[in-house]
């Protein structure tokens, strides 16, 4: 095959599997600090952001070059477009993960309170999640996406919950009303976060498949299994 | 107006070697459709069989049915009166060099007798019109020979040639592969302007090419056809690994 | 500082050395050519030399006087010349181009190839031999000589250099302009004849001009089916004076004026053979349209 164009096409798969692994951190890393309420950990996260912004230049530079130069068809193309989709979201983990250190450097300076809300296992869930999407590109395996697909709710649930248990908090115990502000913006961080790491599934779906699953609506996937994990294997 | 073109079970040989394997196809009328594949699958052969033109060469033989619009191909009519209904163009730009434009274009109606001047002179301009080449040479159709003009010129009086006996489908053979981007792309539009009114059948080694102008595929491999369907769905998810081995350019 | 430019120059040795090669091998080259051009060059001056003087208005225009004579012209040899010509021509050229593009169109099988070994065989026999065949075949059956054995012996020769040449030019013509006159529904007889045939006609002429200037010249074979004629001549199947027999007549004589006019007789064939070459040339050069090789 083009060697070049095979070449490239392995760079960017490494570069957005790097990207990955920084994001996951970032998140995993912010969580840990609002646990452990540690500051260092935040300052590690706020540290990361600029890496991270730098991969997701580096990938669409080069996705753009694949494009441009090799003409990409089918399964190529759609790889090389889902990578553009997913280092966006992974971007945005990023700054997720900026947010919920930010509203944790903000709840340290303030008394510790206890809320009656389990964050760790919306943060675990939400780990999961990114984990399992990275994991599902990697292997190329659109069964690991669509078992994300189905977490989303889980977490959107959680989030809902949270927000009725810290307003009614909030309502109860005004003075801990600023702790309780955080830990509801922390959760809606964790959900945005579920919610770029569904979109990644569903782009990996779309690679794997050939088929749009995004907002709901399957359109007309490939008569074949799995086009692209032949591809990923020959990746290998 | 173009007519639909209905394969069955077509099978050729030149001599004891078989050139196509069972190929059954649904030309679509009034449609661009597009035959991909690597050298020697068999495209070639395919639309030389559709005008008869395979017949041609030495020990060649044909089974099956070709059906062009209402009336059999093969049974009932002769060769050369079928080649009067189908247009062909050549990969290489061919005019016929001892002739003028304008004979060039009036050269299928005058060699098969027409000789009416008026009538000519119509058919000549509306041909050099429908292939855009009128008003580039149409102060020197009678003194200018055919060879004299550049290569995408060449091919687009090869265009109106084959208009001008008014064909119902237009074959095309590799027309762009000795051209140049402009002259491609000139000619692309054209096939694209043309569509409204004849069957366009265009074999191409380039799948950005078949990607721009035809709305249907077809990918052939060893004397098959292994996949037929619209073009967005061969370029953006075949249903046949080795169309999409071939198209990625993991072929060979 | 070498110039990464420019190209590397060999060592001094190699150069001289090569450059040596490259001087014998054009000095020889030109040579050759010279040593060629040579001998025609010669034929021209002297025939120019010796015949210029006896070239007069007298020569072309009257017919021979009697032996011993001084005088007279050669003036029915050339119209001989020419007519015995004319019906060689318009014997030979039809049927060899015939042939021609049945070799190149039809011609790929056993047939063909019987026909082109004969048609080669043929072009090796002598004139000589060729004149007695056309004494047989006409002279006998008519029982006297004639012009029109002189064609047909002068035809004979004509046909096989005009058969190959047409049938290399019509396989000249690139298939793909047979294929494109195919796709427009033309039928196959109609495309050797519009297309091929015209395609390749400059290629087709030049091989009848050379067959032509072969036969002009040609002597032997006008020995016993012409036969030659004092007087002029303008009957088909009446003995014919032609310009080669004639000088062959006048220069194997003792008479002097005869030689003299032998030499004249000469000077006049080849003119008459460039002209008619260069004629045929330019009117087809001129007839093709702009552009066309």
């Amino acid at each position: 095959m083009r060697s070049r164009f095979q070449q490239g096409l392995d760079e960017l798969r490494q570069k957005l599997l790097r990207m990955g692994g920084l994001a996951e951190q970032a998140v995993d890393r912010a969580c840990q600090a609002y646990l452990d309420r540690d500051l260092s950990r935040c300052q590690m996260v706020l540290e990361g952001e600029t890496q991270i912004n730098v991969s997701e230049r580096e990938i669409d530079e080069l996705a753009f070059d694949l494009l441009a130069m090799q003409q990409p068809m089918a399964v190529d193309l759609r790889f090389i477009l889902a990578v553009t989709k997913i280092n966006a979201d992974l971007e945005r983990v990023g700054d997720q993960a900026v947010n919920i250190a930010e509203r944790v450097m903000d709840m340290v300076s303030l008394p510790a309170v206890d809320l009656p809300v389990d964050i760790s296992r919306m943060a675990a869930a939400v780990s999961a999640m990114v984990r399992r999407a990275l994991e599902s590109f990697i292997e190329a395996k659109a069964e690991l996406a669509q078992a994300v697909l189905e977490m989303d709710n889980v977490v959107d649930r959680m989030r809902d919950e949270a927000f009725i248990v810290l307003v009614k908090t909030m309502n109860e115990k005004p003075e801990t009303t600023r702790q309780a502000l955080d830990a509801l913006l922390v959760a809606r961080n964790l959900e945005r976060v579920a919610d770029h790491a569904t979109n990644i599934a569903e782009d990996v779906i779309f690679w794997v498949r050939g088929a749009d699953v995004r907002h709901n609506v399957p359109q007309e996937a490939s008569g074949q299994e799995e086009p692209a994990q032949r591809a990923a294997t020959e990746t290998h | 107006m173009g007519v639909g073109i209905q394969v069955e079970n077509l099978n050729a040989w030149y001599g004891k070697t078989q050139a196509l394997h069972e190929i059954n196809l649904n030309v679509q009328a009034n449609h661009a459709t597009a035959l991909i594949g690597p050298s020697g699958c068999g495209k070639s052969t395919f639309i030389r069989c559709l005008n008869r033109m395979h017949e041609t060469s030495p020990e060649a033989r044909v089974e099956g049915k070709v059906r062009i619009g209402e009336y059999d191909a093969y049974e009932g009519t002769s060769a050369t009166r079928l080649r009067r209904r189908i247009g062909m163009v050549f990969q290489k730009p061919n005019p016929f060099p001892t002739m003028s434009i304008y004979d060039n274009v009036a050269a299928g109606l005058k060699l098969n007798g027409y000789r009416d001047k008026k009538h000519l002179d119509e058919v000549v301009e509306k041909s050099l019109i429908s292939s855009a080449l009128w008003e580039e040479v149409k102060d020197s159709i009678h003194k200018k020979s055919g060879a004299s003009l550049s290569g995408g010129q060449q091919q687009r009086l090869c265009i109106a040639r084959a208009l001008a006996v008014e064909p119902e489908v237009l074959l095309m053979d590799e027309p762009c592969s000795a051209l140049d981007p402009i002259s491609t792309g000139k000619i692309e539009e054209l096939i694209f302007e043309l569509k409204a009114q004849y069957t366009i059948v265009i074999v191409t080694h380039n799948m950005q090419q078949a990607a721009r102008v035809a709305e249907f595929t077809g990918f052939f491999l060893l004397g098959r056809m292994i996949e037929f369907d619209k073009t967005e769905k061969i370029f953006t998810n075949p249903s046949d690994k080795r169309t999409e081995d071939y198209i990625t350019g993991r072929f060979g | 500082m070498p110039d990464s430019t420019q190209p590397v120059t060999p060592k001094r040795e190699i150069g001289l050395w090569r450059r040596i090669t490259d001087q014998l091998a054009t000095t020889f080259a030109v040579s050759t050519v010279i040593i060629v051009l040579t001998p025609l060059v010669a034929i021209f001056t002297y025939l120019v030399i010796k015949g210029i003087g006896s070239v007069n208005w007298a020569f072309l225009t009257q017919t021979p006087k009697p032996p011993g004579e001084i005088g007279g012209g050669m003036a029915n040899a050339i119209a001989g010349s020419v007519l015995i010509l004319g019906i060689g021509s318009l014997l030979g050229v039809p049927l060899g181009i015939g042939a021609g593009i049945y070799l190149a169109e039809f011609g790929r099988n056993r047939f063909g190839d019987l026909v082109r070994f004969v048609s080669d065989v043929l072009n090796g026999v002598p004139s000589i031999v060729i004149g007695i065949v056309a004494y047989a075949l006409v002279v006998l059956r008519q029982r006297h000589f004639s012009a029109l054995a002189g064609g047909v012996a002068l035809a004979i020769m004509m046909i096989p250099t005009i058969t190959r040449t047409t049938e290399e030019m019509l396989l000249l013509v690139p298939n793909v302009l047979r294929e494109a006159a195919y796709g427009l529904g033309v039928p196959r007889w109609r495309t050797t004849m519009s297309i091929t045939l015209r395609t390749a006609t400059s290629g087709i002429i030049t091989g009848v001009m050379l067959a032509f200037a072969r036969v002009a010249g040609e002597t032997a074979p006008l020995l016993f089916t012409a036969f030659g004629n004092q007087y002029w001549n303008w009957h088909l199947d009446q003995p014919t004076a032609a310009l080669p027999l004639q000088i062959f007549t006048y220069a194997i004589s003792p008479y002097d004026d005869w030689h003299r006019q032998a030499w004249a007789g000469a000077l006049v064939l080849i003119i008459l053979i460039v002209s008619a070459v260069a004629a045929v040339r330019f009117v087809v050069r001129r007839g093709t349209l702009g552009g066309v090789a």
